[in-house]
């Protein structure tokens, strides 16, 4: 699939570099994406803004520079199995940005089943890390269709905790919990708000607040104005459409 | 020094149903398959399984092996959602303790160092303690005072895990990227079974590879299968990659009874030369013009 080298940033395009954007002023620490559309933003953030960052090839090599999406690494610099990756979560060196099949008002998301426990309406992958991801270091999300199936008022089964789940557990739990952003197909949110619910940060370019809004399950917090979510630079799409994603792989993670 | 070659069929005969048997490797990676697929021909039945999950689970779940599961997450990887694991939660056949995967590390670890449990964050504030009501917390001692979680050990009676070469005395090393846990699985085990791609002499084993591949010792292990594509149609690097045609056709096949049938007969009920046989007819049918 051949891309064009020039012309308007698509949906995906802006989508990834307010993927990268989550990672800004992380320093020296592992990034995580799980997706085509945040693997794409944490290559960008370190190619450009956050030469600092730790990356791996998606199984257990650190690798240096900048790489297409399945290509490896030229350069290793790190060997990271799993083992590592768990000893380096508790040590909190870690920003990891996951895929929620639910994500509520506090940011408790669920991806382990839907409907009751016991007797899901549909089993899911499991909580995987997300409990100890959300309790050891920072934490983001994104949700490729951003909608009221996703953003619920109740998540069903929490696995990676939100504000409100780690105030109450107690400071064991609240200590190194720090969610970030979530990045939607839609928006960009955080939970600065008073009552650390999550608060519209931007709107995509040709998005609408209403409609944001209409896709949530939950009332948004919105202070005043919502900005723009920024466009990529000519230097990061070029980096994106060039050296990242040649094969358009992030159109078919969010067509159009 | 002992000899511990035996054949997968001999490992079975040496498990018994109700056990508790923990299963290496993760995901659709390095799966000791060909004891899996031993174990879903025997009679085995009731079993409770730990697993970074994977077609293992999907697999014994299917031949209804289980009772109990203790998982973090079931996946191929490629196809993010297991069709059996689905199937079986969704109609509550099994009982499910599902942990952050972390947690499931140190249940392997306590066990494995013969401690009742290792406190961790991970699982505060979740509902892993809801769904999993037996779990404890645990207070620090120290002037912390911090409330942890208290991960129960994990003792298994067996370990099933895949490496890549072992000798006939049970050190096994993994040539591929990532050991996973699987020494953990071992020691967590009162009997642990290696399955490998080739047994070698000893001296083979660091001729051309570096000591630190080997990370399972002898202390460790009760048997040892010599099973040549044994993780089929897991990965087990370098030796070759996940089979992933044959992954789908394994999903697609999971949609009904009818196509399940179908593939079990032309795969699953035969023994491990037959499983490879088949395997090799269909790549070979495959690749015709």
């Amino acid at each position: 699939m051949s891309e064009p080298a020039a012309g308007p940033a698509t949906r995906a395009e802006i989508c990834a570099v307010a993927c990268a954007d989550t990672w800004r002023g992380d320093g020296e620490i592992l990034a995580s994406p799980f997706g085509v559309i945040p693997t794409i933003g944490a290559r960008l953030a370190r190619a450009t803004f956050e030469p600092d960052l730790l990356l791996t090839d998606g199984e257990a090599l650190l690798g240096q520079g900048t790489w297409a999406l399945g290509a490896a690494p030229a350069v290793v610099e790190g060997w990271l199995p799993y083992r590592a990756i768990f000893d380096l979560i508790y040590n909190g060196k870690r920003h990891v940005m996951m895929i929620p099949s639910q994500i509520d008002a506090f940011g408790n998301v669920n991806i382990s089943a839907i409907g009751e426990f016991r007797h899901p309406k549909a089993a899911l992958i499991g909580v995987r890390g997300a409990p100890g991801n959300t309790v050891s270091h920072p934490v983001s999300y994104w949700v490729p269709r951003h909608s009221p199936r996703t953003f619920v008022a109740a998540v069903d089964m929490v696995s990676g905790i939100g504000y409100d789940r780690a105030a109450k557990a107690g400071s064991a739990a609240s200590r190194f919990h720090d969610l970030r952003r979530v990045v939607s197909n839609l928006g960009v949110f955080d939970f600065a708000s008073a009552d650390r619910t999550m608060r519209l940060v931007s709107v995509h370019p040709g998005v609408h607040v209403a409609e944001v809004q209409a896709a949530t399950g939950f009332d948004l917090a919105i202070a005043g104005e919502v900005s723009r979510t920024r466009e990529p630079s000519a230097a990061e799409l070029d980096l994106i459409r060039t050296v990242i994603d040649p094969g358009g792989r992030r159109h078919a993670e969010l067509p159009g | 020094m002992r000899q511990k070659l035996m054949t997968a069929a001999a490992v079975v005969a040496d498990l018994r149903s109700g056990m508790t048997i923990g299963i290496g490797g993760w995901g659709s990676r390095r799966k000791p398959m060909s004891l899996v697929r031993a174990i879903c021909r025997s009679d085995l039945a009731d079993l409770t399984i730990v697993s970074y999950g994977g077609p293992d689970v999907g697999m014994l779940l299917a031949a209804g092996k289980v009772r109990k599961l203790v998982y973090g997450f079931v996946s191929l990887d490629s196809i993010p959602l297991e069709p059996h694991f689905r199937a079986a939660r969704q109609t509550g056949a099994i009982e499910a303790a599902e942990y952050d995967e972390g947690m499931l590390q140190w249940g392997l670890y306590a066990a494995a160092c013969r401690l009742p449990f290792l406190p961790t964050r991970a699982g505060l504030g979740s509902d892993v303690p809801r769904v999993n009501p037996d779990l404890r917390t645990v207070r620090s001692p120290y002037d912390d005072e911090e409330e942890l979680l208290a991960v129960p050990a994990l003792r298994l009676d067996a370990a099933l895990v895949h490496a890549s070469r072992a000798d006939a005395h049970g050190n096994a090393q993994f040539l591929g990227p990532d050991p996973y846990f699987d020494d953990l699985f071992c020691m967590a085990a009162e009997r642990a079974y290696v399955s490998c791609e080739q047994v070698v002499p000893t001296t083979e084993l660091t001729a051309d590879a570096p000591v630190q591949t080997l990370r399972i010792q002898r202390w460790m292990v009760a048997g040892v299968v010599e099973a040549p594509r044994g993780a089929h149609f897991t990965s087990c690097e370098p030796d070759y990659g996940r089979d992933e045609e044959f992954q789908r056709e394994y999903v697609s096949a999971a949609g009904d009874a009818a196509t399940w049938a179908a593939f079990r007969a032309s795969y699953l009920d035969q023994d491990e030369d037959g499983y490879r046989a088949a395997v090799a007819a269909r790549r070979a049918a495959r690749a015709a013009p």
